[in-house]
């Protein structure tokens, strides 16, 4: 699909999960953007990786806000092997719901609202801008209980680690039946016991 | 008369359920030109349909219909809703199992007087032995195509089951192998071998598993003599003034409702369905229930003491290619009172694809010792640890407050560990640990049970009627042609996979029932 964000013409292209993530170069990034703390790029409407590689459509939620929900992603899952690209795809949902569920829109908003006060307190700008990994899952850690976490957790169980693209990443080879099992592709080819 | 059958033929036996005891039930009275009607809650779904897809697969077969929980197990607070992770199609749960086929052993029938008196266990010997049952279950084995029996090589092993094999050798396990698994070595019975896809959870694409969706079910309808009615969900049992039963009420995929006439009706809708229709089935006559003199029914809800084992090591496994149950050690099923607690499990390998690691590793977990393990995911090696669990009165399946979509009493199900539950996970996961260990595991991650799949004991057979809800042939003590014929029959849990022995049972009743028939009896 394309979509008229301002001045640019989106494309979007659709990602193995289903999720629509566009491309565009990244000097069109940075005219449109402001890279916030966690070097994702926020513009009107959108945020995007700061490498350009992908952009994601935001239509409810604010980018600011779904940049925090992409930085808290990896922070609860952190693969370090794995591109904001995978998170974003993980989150985005919540933007949809935000869209039809005013309540679950002020949930997020709140929740976002409370990580960056949460940081502030401990003296850093907001969420997204505090440096270390365990400041900002200490700031998770109080709230975990709490049904924001518990929605953006429960959330990525599937959003994040049902992505074949993640497979990929981990290892996992999926579906067999099309390629005849493994009974001749390597289900007892272990060579080190 | 030939299928289909009008709802009024009174002449018909129901079979609520096609699953292992449902669909083996149906197809041996059908061969015996008996006129069966089974109602199936869910839909066929068939090799061709099945997909290799986890969450997808678990939408196409999982019964997820309204069910709540209580007590103080885990899954009552990460699955609250889903306690069982069962199957709502022609075939039930045998479309979805990993095919181990272990008998029950000697001992085990004769639990109560073999263990002697556990306190806060309600523990009963079966009212049959494993000699009155060895005919049936060189029968069923047969019949499933077990490997190891009747002359059929076992599967070969993966390369999770090497890693199992290693280790139990190291540690001085005797008994370690591929298995006695209802899956084919070899092509036998029109149905093709296994190619080692993995995914048997999400239903065999080769039809090389056993299950009755594509053996027991087309078997009895190729005779005649048996309707199979798909999206039928049973919402109650009627009876007649008599105090026998005469047909049942159920709902069409269309939303109408029908009754259909019985001459005798089988239950087999898994323990958790079989007795919540029991119960829902109440009347002024029977204000318990149906069959519920005892007040047994939904007690004793057993579920196997489980646990799981992964273990990260430093090179590739690849644990997901191939059999998911590939291989067993079966030196821990023994009764060794001296490991601290009566009774023996099994361990069996078992891999789950990513999608599940992430849901069922450590419900809840997060953070980066959770992500650690899911980025040695290629490197993990996993198996299942299963074992007698004690009968309690007090784990039962009760009538929740909650609706079904139907707009009856959903089941709750509720359930605590007994210490020897607890004492006997501890043991299997210090064992399933070191057997890592031994070949060098970097991490071992002791992972908790998940949602119910052995669900076991809810309409449990007795001697005395007193002591339960249906006698050694699985007929109701309290209504002479009210039968069960699915696990919840099982007196106590035994260590072994449960199917064999309700295939077993299954075919047993089938001969039970057309004596039954023929002497006028019922």
């Amino acid at each position: 699909m394309t979509v008229n964000a301002g001045e640019y013409t989106l494309n979007f292209v659709k990602t193995q999960s289903g999720n629509e993530l566009v491309k565009l170069t990244r000097r069109q990034l940075l005219q449109r953007g402001l890279v916030v703390g966690s070097g994702l790029v926020l513009g009107s409407g959108f945020i995007a990786g700061s490498n350009a590689a992908w952009a994601l459509e935001v239509k409810s939620l604010t980018p600011q806000t779904m940049a925090t929900l992409v930085q808290m992603a990896r922070d609860i899952y952190p693969h370090d092997s794995f591109g904001d690209d995978l998170y974003a795809a993980a989150v985005k949902s919540h933007d949809d719901t935000a869209a039809s569920d005013a309540e679950f829109k002020t949930m997020i908003e709140n929740g976002v609202a409370q990580l960056n006060s949460l940081a502030k307190a401990e003296g850093h700008v907001d969420y997204v801008s505090t440096g270390w990994e365990i400041d900002r899952t200490n700031i998770l850690k109080s709230i975990e209980s709490e049904p924001f976490f518990q929605t953006i957790r429960g959330g990525l169980v599937v959003g994040l680690y049902n992505q074949p693209a993640v497979w990929d990443k981990l290892g996992y080879e999926g579906a067999s039946f099309e390629k005849g099992g493994y009974l001749e592709r390597g289900f007892d080819d272990i060579d080190w016991l | 008369m030939t299928a289909p059958y009008d709802l009024d033929d009174n002449s018909v036996v129901v079979i609520i359920g096609t699953g292992a005891g449902g669909g083996t039930l149906a197809n041996e009275l059908a061969q015996k030109g008996i006129d069966v009607v089974a109602l199936e809650a869910g839909g066929r779904h068939l090799p061709q349909d099945y997909i290799n897809d986890e969450w997808p697969s678990f939408s196409q077969l999982a019964w997820t219909d309204m069910r709540t929980t209580s007590g103080s197990w885990r899954v009552a607070k990460d699955f609250a809703n889903l306690p069982a992770w069962i199957v709502k199609a022609v075939g039930g749960s045998t479309v979805h199992w990993a095919g181990a086929s272990l008998r029950i052993q000697d001992h085990e029938f004769r639990a109560k007087t073999h263990y002697g008196e556990v306190a806060g266990a309600s523990l009963q010997d079966w009212p049959l032995t494993l000699k009155d049952l060895e005919p049936y279950y060189d029968k069923a084995e047969d019949k499933m195509g077990v490997t190891r029996t009747n002359g059929i090589p076992g599967l070969p092993g993966n390369n999770n089951f090497k890693v199992m094999k290693a280790g139990a050798d190291k540690l001085g396990y005797k008994n370690c192998h591929t298995g006695r698994m209802a899956i084919n070595s070899q092509p036998r019975h029109d149905r093709a071998s296994c190619r080692q896809l993995g995914f048997c959870f999400q239903g065999c694409k080769m039809g090389a598993k056993w299950s009755t969706a594509y053996t027991e079910i087309p078997m009895g309808e190729a005779t005649g003599h048996l309707e199979v009615r798909e999206h039928a969900h049973v919402l109650t049992i009627e009876h007649d003034a008599a105090g026998k039963v005469s047909g049942v009420l159920y709902q069409d995929k269309d939303g109408n409702q029908h009754v259909q006439k019985a001459r005798a009706v089988c239950v087999a809708g898994n323990s958790i369905e079989s007795p919540r229709l029991l119960l829902n089935s109440a009347s002024s006559m029977f204000p318990d229930g149906l069959g519920n003199s005892s007040g047994q029914v939904g007690k004793n809800y057993m579920r196997h003491m489980t646990g799981s084992v992964y273990a990260s090591f430093e090179k590739p496994v690849h644990m997901y290619r191939g059999t998911t149950m590939a291989g067993i050690i079966t030196d821990e099923s023994k009764h060794d009172p001296s490991r601290g607690f009566v009774g023996g499990y099994e361990m069996e390998t078992l891999s789950i694809g990513i999608p599940f690691m992430a849901a069922f590793l450590n419900p809840g977990g997060w953070g980066r010792e959770f992500s650690a393990t899911m980025d040695s995911y290629e490197n993990l090696a996993g198996m299942w640890l299963v074992g007698e669990d004690m009968p309690q009165e007090s784990n039962a399946i009760t009538l929740s407050d909650e609706k079904d979509q139907f707009g009856l009493a959903a089941a709750n199900v509720h359930f605590d560990d007994h210490p020897n539950d607890i004492a006997m996970r501890n043991h299997a996961y210090k064992q399933g640990m070191a057997v890592y260990d031994a070949v060098g595991a970097t991490q071992t991650h002791p992972t908790p049970p998940y949602p119910s799949t052995h669900n076991l004991g809810t309409n449990r057979m007795s001697a005395k009627a007193s002591d339960g809800v249906v006698n050694k042939f699985g007929q109701s003590h309290d209504i002479a042609n009210l039968f069960v014929s699915d696990g919840s029959q099982f007196t106590t849990g035994a260590a072994e996979n449960p199917t064999l022995t309700i295939v077993t049972l299954a075919i047993r009743q089938a001969d039970y029932i057309a004596e039954q028939m023929t002497s006028k009896a019922i």
